[in-house]
This record gives structure tokens, C-alpha cells and sequence, in this order.
């Protein structure tokens, strides 16, 4: 289930992606605005993820992970808004944003009625699927569509650090298994 | 015996004083790591113990130096420093206990 996810989401993300990223239809503000607007999304369903963590959960392993991604997502998001602030560009809600949104808010669903370790497991899995999905959609459409240097710089940040996280998760996902 | 006494408290002094200059022979440094970009800087070449490591983070992460043996583990906040007194000799693996892909190297000599 969670690989099949994470593939119709990388799926939709790139396709998305693509779209919004075509010169002649999206301007270069137009394209800011929009990979902005996906890569904040992208941080703030992470952040939603977590809270819910930390509202079920009670393994500490699972807590302190949570905490780590509304930190570290809360800060590459405040530099996302510095930057469009900056650049005089107000994000711009698209179809990839939505799909991301809808499909992370029915994961939510889903799991606001776990409990326990199949919470702590189902939360684990789907912090290592969806750091892939959204380092995949960095990684081959967003980071070299991006025409911005400083937008590029910040997704290349992002792309590190959300590498780190998806280890960081497989490390997690091990240690519930034990 | 009362002549002897003030005679070896002079001397047990004066060793004192020469062991006290030996280990003076070469003060403690302060070395300091940058943490930037997700990434440990160049570990010192030359730290012993009783040498002080700072770790300055220019990211806005909190990250950490976690030795792989569990003898450190130091927070060093977004912005902000942490220090680690060095207290023993040997080959210190570490990493960031949030971002386990920033990996570094402790050399700590007698």
C-alpha cells in the first residue's frame, strides 16, 4: 500500500510538476510561485503528519522524530516564505499541491484511527515513502525546473536534508521492528 | 626537625611548581568545527585531551556531535555553539543523531 503511494504520488507530483514548469505557459514569477507553493505544501504536510505523531503517539523513538520534522520543516519552509518575499512572488496553489494535500490528508484519516505500535509502524513506513516520493519529485522535476538560483539553492537544501530525513525514518521503521 | 620542616615544604613547592610548568609546556587549545550545509567541518589534525572542540552551526538545523560509543553527545543549537571538553584518548566516530548522514571523525591524542 505504501509503495503503491508513494508512486502515484511521485507520479502526480511530476507530471504536475512538468506542467506548471512549461515556459510558454508559466512565465518565470509564475514558475517561482508555483514550485514554491509545492515544495512549502510539501514541508506543511510533513509538519501535519507529525503533529499527529506526537498527538498519538507514546514511543519516544517516534516522538523525537516528529519533533525533528516540525523543526526542520518549519525552517525550510520560513526560509521558502522569506525567499518568495523577496523575489516579490505570492505562491500559487496548482494541481500538485492539491493531489499532495488530498492524498496526505486521507493518510491522516486513515491513521487518526491507529493506535499503539500499528500507529508508530504506519506513521514510520509512510515518513520513508513519502520522503521518497517528494525527494524523487526534488530530485528530477522541481530542482532542474527551477530557474531561480536562489529557489534552486533552497531545493537543493531541502533535497539534502529530506535525504537525511528518509535515512533517518529507515533507521526508525528498523528500530520498531526490533 | 623543626628547621627540616619549612625546608621540604620549600622543596615539595618547588616540585610542585616544575611539575605544574611541564604540563604548562603545552596549554589546552579550543579548536572549533563549522557545521554548514548539513556537514561536519575538518576535524583538528592535533587535539589532545584536555582540549575543548566547539562546533558552530551556520545551519538552521539543531544538530548534534553523538559519538558512535556513546562517551559524547552534544547539542549544538541552530545559530549556536556546542563544546566538548576532551577527556580521552582515541579514534571517536560521530554523527548527527537527527541527520544520520552528516558523519565525522574525532582524533584525540594523550
Amino acid at each position: 500500500m505504501f509503495r503503491t503511494f508513494a508512486i502515484a504520488a511521485a507520479a502526480l507530483v511530476a507530471t504536475a510538476a512538468v506542467a506548471a514548469a512549461q515556459p510558454a505557459a508559466a512565465p518565470n514569477d509564475a514558475q517561482i510561485a508555483q514550485i514554491a507553493h509545492i515544495a512549502y505544501t510539501a514541508g506543511s504536510l510533513d509538519i501535519a503528519a507529525a503533529k499527529q505523531a506526537l498527538t498519538i503517539s507514546h514511543n519516544p523513538t517516534v516522538r523525537a522524530f516528529a519533533e525533528e520534522m516540525v523543526r526542520d520543516h518549519a525552517a525550510v519552509n520560513d526560509q521558502a516564505l522569506a525567499l518568495v518575499k523577496k523575489l516579490g512572488v505570492t505562491p500559487e496553489d496548482n494541481p500538485t499541491s492539491q493531489a499532495l494535500t488530498k492524498a496526505a490528508d486521507a493518510k491522516r484519516a486513515d491513521y487518526g484511527k491507529l493506535t499503539g505500535k500499528a500507529f508508530d509502524l504506519a506513521y514510520a513506513n509512510n515518513e520513508v515513502a513519502y520522503h521518497h516520493t517528494v525527494n524523487t519529485a526534488l530530485e528530477t522535476t522541481l530542482i532542474p525546473d527551477a530557474k531561480n538560483a536562489e529557489l534552486k539553492s533552497l531545493l537543493e537544501t531541502g533535497l539534502k536534508l529530506f535525504r537525511m530525513h528518509e535515512q533517518h525514518a529507515e533507521q526508525m521503521v528498523a528500530a520498531l521492528k526490533k | 626537625m623543626r628547621r627540616l620542616l619549612p625546608t621540604l615544604a620549600l622543596v615539595a613547592a618547588a616540585l610542585s611548581v616544575g611539575s605544574a610548568a611541564g604540563a604548562a609546556a603545552r596549554p589546552a587549545k579550543t579548536w572549533t568545527i563549522v557545521v554548514s550545509q548539513l556537514a561536519f567541518g575538518q576535524s583538528p589534525a592535533d587535539a589532545h585531551v584536555g582540549d575543548t572542540i566547539v562546533w558552530v552551526n551556520q545551519d538552521i538545523f539543531l544538530h548534534s556531535a553523538t559519538a558512535g560509543d556513546h562517551s559524547f553527545d552534544v547539542a549544538i543549537p541552530v545559530h549556536g555553539s556546542g563544546r566538548l571538553t576532551l577527556n580521552k584518548a582515541g579514534v571517536f566516530a560521530y554523527t548527527c543523531k537527527y541527520h544520520p548522514g552528516m558523519k565525522a571523525q574525532l582524533v584525540v591524542k594523550k
